[in-house]
Order: C-alpha cells, then structure tokens, then sequence
C-alpha cells in the first residue's frame, strides 16, 4: 500500500526538479531544436556555471542565483566564441555529422576533466538563506532550495519567450531555426544571428548551473547524468517548443522523484535515460508534435 | 592485396610480434601497458565498423565493453572456464546486446543514435550497480588462476590472447572493407535513402554493424577481470573508454582499418607514459583536447593527411 | 497484356494534410510516361510512396503482377523498380564507378566492374571513373544519378526532376540520355516540370493537380483538359 503523503510529497518534489530542469535544457532547446547544433557539451557549461557559483560564493559570500545572472553576459561571449570555432570547422565545410559530435563530446570531456583537475572530485556546495527551511502545507513539504530555483527558471522561460516573441533578434532567431533562405532574403547576416542565439543558449547554462549548486551539492561527473535528460527533455518536448519542453521536464521530473522515493536513487539515472528511449523509440516528435 | 593474403601476412606479423616481445623483453609492466594498447585496438578497430565506415556514432562502447567483462565474471563465479571461452562468450553476449541497440534504434539518426546509445549505456551500467551477484556498487574481486596456460606469467598470456584477438578484429576489418558489406556500409554513411533506393537492406546491415562492432567490444572486455583482478561498474563502464574509442579512430583516419591501429598505438602508448609520469586525470585531458584538435584541423586523421600530401605531390 | 505497373486507389495524408487520394495509373512496358503537376500536387510523393520510400495509406500497387505493398524501398529496387533522386544524392565518398558499384552488387549483377564502366561510358562519364562526385558539375551529377538508378538494371525507372535547373543544351543531353534507356528496354516514368521536354518525350501525360490525377492520355489531349488549364494557369 502506496503511503499517500510520500507520495504526493514525491510529485510535489517532482514538479520542481522539473521546473529547474527546465532551466537546464531552455539552452539545448535553442542550440538544438532551433539551430541544428549537436551541443551535448551543454552539461559541461551548466557544471561551469555551477562551480563559478560555487568560487564567488564561498570566497564573497554573494546569492548564487546572483551570481549566475551577473555572470550570464560573460558565459554569452563564451558562447559566441564556441560557436565562432564550431563554424569555422564545420558549418563552412559542411562536414559531416561524426566530426561535429565528436567535437562536442571531446568538449563535454574536457571540461569534466578539467574540473577535476582544479577541483578534485569532491562535493562542492553553496550558502544561502533559502538552503535549509522549508514552506508546509499540511503533509506537503515545499523546499525553499527546490522551489526558489523553480520559480527562478520559469522566470528564465517567460523572459526568453517574450524575446523570442517581441524582439528583432529574438524573431530572427526564431526565423533562422525555420528558414534559413528566407533569413538571407530578409538581408539579415544566418550565422550572425545563430552566433547570438548559441551564445544565449551557453548564458542560460550559467543561470542553470547556479540554480543546480543549490538544489544539490556537485561534483564534475555529475554533467553526464544530465546529457540523457536534457535531450530525453528536449525530444520529448517536441524540439522547439517552450510549453512542450516545460511539460517534458516536469512528466521525467516527476517520473524520477517517485522512483528515487519508492525504489531508491540508484534507479533514478536510468529513469530518464529509459523514458529517452522510449520516445525515441515510439514518438521521435515529441508529446506535443513538432 | 588480396584478402586472404592480408589474413596470412597479418597472421605471420601477429606471431611475429608474439615471439619476439615475449621472447627478448623481460620487462613485466611492458605487458601490462601492452596489453591494455592491444585492447585499444581492438575497441577502436570494433567502433570504427559502426563509425568510421558505417556512418553511426557509438557513445556507449563502455556498456559493451563492460557487459564483456561481466559475463566473464558471472562464468568465473559458475565454474571454471579458460579465458578464451570467456572471450567468445562475452563476444556473444555482447553481439546480442549490439543487436537489441540495433533494433531499437533503427530509426535514429545522427545525434539521436549517438544519444540512445548512452541512454542504453547508462540502463547497463544501472542494472550492474543493483546486482549483487557480481557485486553491485561495491565491485568484485576476481581472483587469478595459480597457473598461466602457457609458459610465463598471468599478464603475458592475457597479453598474448590480446594480441591474437587484436589481429583478428583487424583482419576482420580489412576483409570488410574489401567485400560487399564495405561497401554497402560506406552507401549508408554517405546516403542512407539512396542505399536503401539502391537495393541495399540497410536495416540489416545497420544490425549486422551493431552486433559486430558491440560483439569485438565484448571481447576486449572479457579477460578485464582477471587483469585488473578488482572490477566495479564505475571503472568499466567509464567514459574514457567512449572517448577513447571515438578519438582513436578519429585520430587515426576512420576509412581504413589502419586507422584505428595507429590511434590507438599512439594515443594508448602515450597514455600508458602519462599515467606513469604524470596524472591518470591529466592523461585523459590531453586525449579531449587531441581528439578536438584533431577534429578541427584533421578531420580525416592521420591517413587523411598522408591520403592528401599524396595526393598534392601527384599533382 | 497486364501492366508492368498497376497502382489503385493510392492515398497518402500527413497528419491532416491530403497529399494523395485515390490515385489510379497503369504503366506499360516500354513506356515513356510523363508525370506533370503545380508544385505541391503530389508528384514526388507518388514517387516515394510507389518506390517505398514512404508507406502509402491506402490502394494498392502491383508490379510485374505481384503485389508489392509492403515490400522495403530496397526490394522493390532488386524487383526492378528504381529512381533516381529529385536533389542528386550521390555516395560522396565513393568514386563514381563504386557509386555504381553500389546498386550494381546488391541487386545481384554478375560482373559489376565491366558493367559500371559501361554504364558511365554510355553516360559520357568514363573518364571520370575514378573521380569523386564532388568534381562533378551539375549536369554530370545528373547523370551519375540516372547512370547509378540504371546500375541497378530495372524494368522502370523514375526520373524525378532530373532535368530541373539546366540549361536547354543540358536539358538536351539528359533526353537524348532518357531516350537511349527507353530504346534499351526500360520503361521510363518523368516526372518534370520543363513542359518542352516532358511533351517531346512522352507516349502518354498523366497529370496530377492537389493530390488527385486529373488527366491521363497522349500529351496533346491531356494538356487541353480545362482543368489542366485551369491548374497550370489559374482561373
């Protein structure tokens, strides 16, 4: 007999990871669904994201999700020279798709590596008031760590929906990822605009990552574990779509937390990777469709 | 040169090697590091079959790899069998697993296959941490038999069945891409729908990749229990052997099997030496930024630079 | 005499979308078929619904007297059923002669070297032979295309668009091409939009307009059809 309140508590908890892995995959969507760029490093700029929280925290003692927004413009710029390489060695060649993902992967490995190398693989966590209590409604507990980084994403969602929506670049972009002929008709520069689209892509991973250090602790293996939720999230999601995307995090969010509660967090990273499969297997468009 | 010459002169230049090494070096950690070179070449030589010729990107070698070794696990704990029992087990176990992959991911393409095939590693890699009959999270110990079959130590006979298993993916490789299934492998990569359009069964031959090229991995996997003689999920399904099996080739030149032979010979050698004198963790960072380099300034790898340097001298 | 090809009441949607609805065709051996229609009216998917390409919704097709509805792109290929693609999709990697090499093994040629050869040779690009598709100019890559959908030795051959974007001599070239296939003993299906050509060529124009066949006969009559007109014209 399923204990009611664990698991209403489980689906509670479940909402918001999903609201946060949201956050997590607003970039694969862009750099992905909307550009055709095979960016599985994505997981290495969100664990970046997560121990330049982590540094300026623990040295400045400065909120993480601050930290994450000021530091927003700089991963941008990262973002935008990434996309500079990737473009010169593959988007001009047009080379084929092995070269393009093997690039990302080296990439994804690398920054693993890397921060191994200068953080060790210890657990790294953040300080901040909302770290530790929770709300109560009767049974149903709210963690402030959980809830915070939810509302931050979806915040983060309805700012990029309405730049993509109002704005010139923001419509260039969404142009770009439909058509690119029509693009170069309207004289608007292809690469230029997905260059700015990439890089708000990596600036999302910086937001996310600082949002991630203070849901859990992390170490810099832990990237891997997102590659298959991202997508899994991402294809799921339709490709494209915000609202699809948002719905697809919550269902793996709430698919993982029912598993961790009532068989144990050992199972919870083939959760996603299994419900990737799956879609991939029976519905390659999506829940909503493309 | 004809195929079966290929398989003779392979043959003779395996035992060759085999004589000589064990014969004239006295060295025990020259087989140790040896050993793990020549199971490079195999993995990079099973993963060029599905990549380099076939056109489909395997991020989940570590699960075939693993599966390989824990299948041997499972027979070591059962009874007793020799090791190249336990390698051709592993191969078959291993095959069927490459042939579920194939099945189920028969319609994706690009990163989407390159993707499942992680998913599907990460699904093997948990199903081993919760099984407690090969020892779940905590890992195994495996324990070596008194005797080696053969004269010397226990590291050189897992270095000779290597080395023989070396040779035999490598000619494999070679008489693939001679034969018909080369060729219709190559159509694929290049135009899958004009393959199709062309009379090739694409499905089939996509199985056949992925039960072959998962099948060799298996068998580079098998004897790891007793050469490590502590096994844990962690360490076998580790992502650097994926790294590793995409950056050899890549390195190397993906269109021929010499290819993987000469990145794996060079980037194994080169990580034995960095793991000794410096950092395991360095070593594998120096493998990333050698794969990206090479990926961006030569995508063809080695062979493409000798391929184009004739090329240019030619004209 | 049956119909090398017998296709009745083939339907095709996408989702909502009707792309073909009850589409009847009879070709015969040794035809010379001309396929026409707007952009947009179905010719393609025809084509990919009858080479397997795409599943068809609903009627059935039946080559050579036997039904091949279910039948992978790649069977209906080694029955005798081939195509050449509308974008030339050549095996980049592949010397030309391999590329003809491709459908030339699988569909269980003999000796393909000496065949492959012959095949470029007739499409005036044996000496290129050994050359990559990348060296090609367009017309050439059109060729290829055509000489690897022969290489495959059907009975019917799809042509579709293979003509689009050349220049008139080219377009010249590619008939006298289609012409010498025809006179070999394979029944030519074209699908093209360049009417000069399709009516020079052609015993018999069938005419597709929003997924519905409107016309079939000799190209003079169909072409008078009003609502050929109509389609090709406006109202």
């Amino acid at each position: 007999m399923l204990s009611l309140d664990l698991a209403i508590n489980a689906v509670v908890a479940g909402l918001l990871l999903g609201g946060f892995y949201a956050a997590v995959t607003i970039g694969v969507t862009i750099s992905f669904g909307m550009l055709d760029i095979v960016n599985i490093a994505h997981p290495a700029f969100i664990m970046l994201g997560s121990f330049v929280a982590y540094i300026v925290n623990s040295n400045f003692g400065i909120d993480p999700i601050l930290i994450g927004v000021v530091m927003a413009p700089v991963f941008f710029l990262l973002g935008m020279a990434a996309y500079q390489i990737y473009f010169y060695a593959f988007e001009q060649r047009g080379e084929e798709s092995i070269q393009g993902l093997a690039f990302f992967f080296g990439l994804l490995f690398v920054g693993e590596v890397a921060l191994i190398l200068i953080f060790g693989v210890d657990y790294r966590f953040v300080e901040a008031t909302y770290i530790g209590p929770s709300l109560h409604f009767g049974f149903v507990d709210l963690p402030l760590r959980m809830l915070i980084p939810c509302l931050v994403s979806l915040l983060m969602l309805a700012v990029l929906q309405l730049f993509l929506g109002r704005t010139f670049i923001g419509r260039a972009i969404l142009a770009v990822s439909q058509d690119r002929l029509a693009l170069q008709l309207m004289a608007a520069n292809p690469s230029r605009v997905k260059r700015i689209a990439f890089g708000i892509s990596i600036a999302t991973a910086s937001v996310a990552g600082a949002l991630l250090i203070i849901i859990q602790p992390v170490e810099p293996s832990i990237g891997r574990d997102y590659i298959g939720r991202i997508f899994a999230i991402c294809v799921l999601g339709g490709m494209t779509s915000f609202p699809g995307m948002l719905a697809g995090a919550m269902l793996i969010g709430i698919v993982e937390s029912i598993t961790a509660t009532f068989y144990g967090p050992s199972w919870a990273p083939a959760v996603a990777f299994g419900f990737l499969l799956l879609t991939l297997a029976i519905r390659p468009a999506g829940i909503l469709g493309r | 040169m004809g195929t079966g010459t290929f398989w003779g002169v392979s043959l003779f230049v395996a035992i060759a090697l085999l004589v000589l090494t064990r014969g004239l070096i006295a060295n025990e950690y020259f087989f140790f590091a040896g050993y793990v070179v020549l199971q490079y070449i195999v993995l990079a030589t099973a993963w060029n079959i599905l990549g380099g010729y076939t056109g489909y990107t395997n991020f989940g070698v570590g699960a075939f790899f693993a599966v390989g070794a824990y299948s041997s696990v499972v027979l070591h704990k059962l009874t007793s069998v020799p090791v190249p029992v336990m390698i051709l087990v592993g191969g078959l176990i291993s095959g069927i697993l490459g042939f579920g992959m194939g099945y189920l991911t028969l319609r994706l393409k690009g990163v989407f296959f390159a993707i499942a095939t992680l998913a599907l590693a990460i699904v093997a890699q948990t199903l081993i941490v919760n099984w407690d009959y090969v020892g779940g999270s905590r890992g195994i110990y495996v324990i070596r038999p008194q005797q080696a079959p053969l004269l010397g130590s226990y590291v050189q006979y897992l270095y000779s069945l290597m080395l023989v298993l070396a040779w035999a993916a490598v000619a494999i490789a070679r008489t693939i891409e001679r034969s018909r299934l080369g060729l219709g492998f190559n159509a694929i990569r290049d135009d899958e729908a004009a393959a199709e359009a062309g009379g090739v069964p694409t499905l089939r031959l996509k199985l056949i990749a992925t039960s072959l090229s998962g099948a060799l991995m298996g068998m580079s996997g098998a004897p790891l229990p007793y050469y490590v003689t502590y096994l844990d999920p962690a360490s076998s399904f580790n992502l650097s052997y994926a790294v590793n099996s995409v950056a050899m080739p890549l390195i190397g030149g993906m269109t021929s099997w010499i290819g993987p032979v000469i990145g794996a010979v060079l980037l194994g050698t080169i990580q034995q030496l960095a793991t000794v004198t410096i950092s395991s963790a360095l070593n594998l960072l120096i493998v990333g930024l050698l794969l990206i380099a090479f990926v961006i300034i030569a995508p063809n790898g080695i062979v493409g630079l000798v391929q184009a340097r004739r090329r240019a001298r030619l004209r | 005499m049956p119909a090398l090809l017998e296709v009745g009441g083939l339907g095709k949607r996408f989702g909502g979308f009707v792309a073909l609805e009850g589409i009847d065709l009879a070709v015969d051996t040794g035809e010379r078929l001309g396929l026409i229609g707007p952009n947009g009216s179905g010719k393609s998917t025809l084509v990919n619904c009858l080479c397997g390409a795409l599943h068809h919704d609903s009627g059935t097709i039946a080559f050579d007297g036997r039904t091949i509805d279910g039948l992978p792109a790649y069977q209906r290929t080694r029955l005798g059923l081939a195509r050449s693609f509308q974008l030339p999709k050549p095996f980049r990697s592949l010397s030309l002669v391999d590329n003809l090499r491709v459908p030339s093994l699988y569909t269980g040629n003999a000796r393909p070297g000496e065949r492959c050869l012959a095949l470029l040779d007739d499409v005036g690009l044996a000496d290129k032979a050994a050359r990559l598709p990348r060296d090609l100019t367009q017309v050439e890559m059109r060729k290829l295309e055509l000489a690897r959908a022969v290489a495959s030795a059907p009975r019917l051959l799809f042509a579709d668009e293979t003509m689009a974007g050349l220049s008139p001599s080219e377009v010249e070239e590619i008939l006298a091409v289609l012409v010498r296939l025809n006179e070999q003993g394979i029944t030519i299906v074209l699908i093209e939009h360049i009417m000069r050509a399709v009516m020079s060529f052609s015993t018999r124009l069938v005419v597709l307009v929003a997924g519905q066949k409107i016309a079939d006969g000799p190209p003079q009559e169909a072409i008078r059809n009003p609502e050929v007109e109509r389609a090709y014209l406006g109202e």
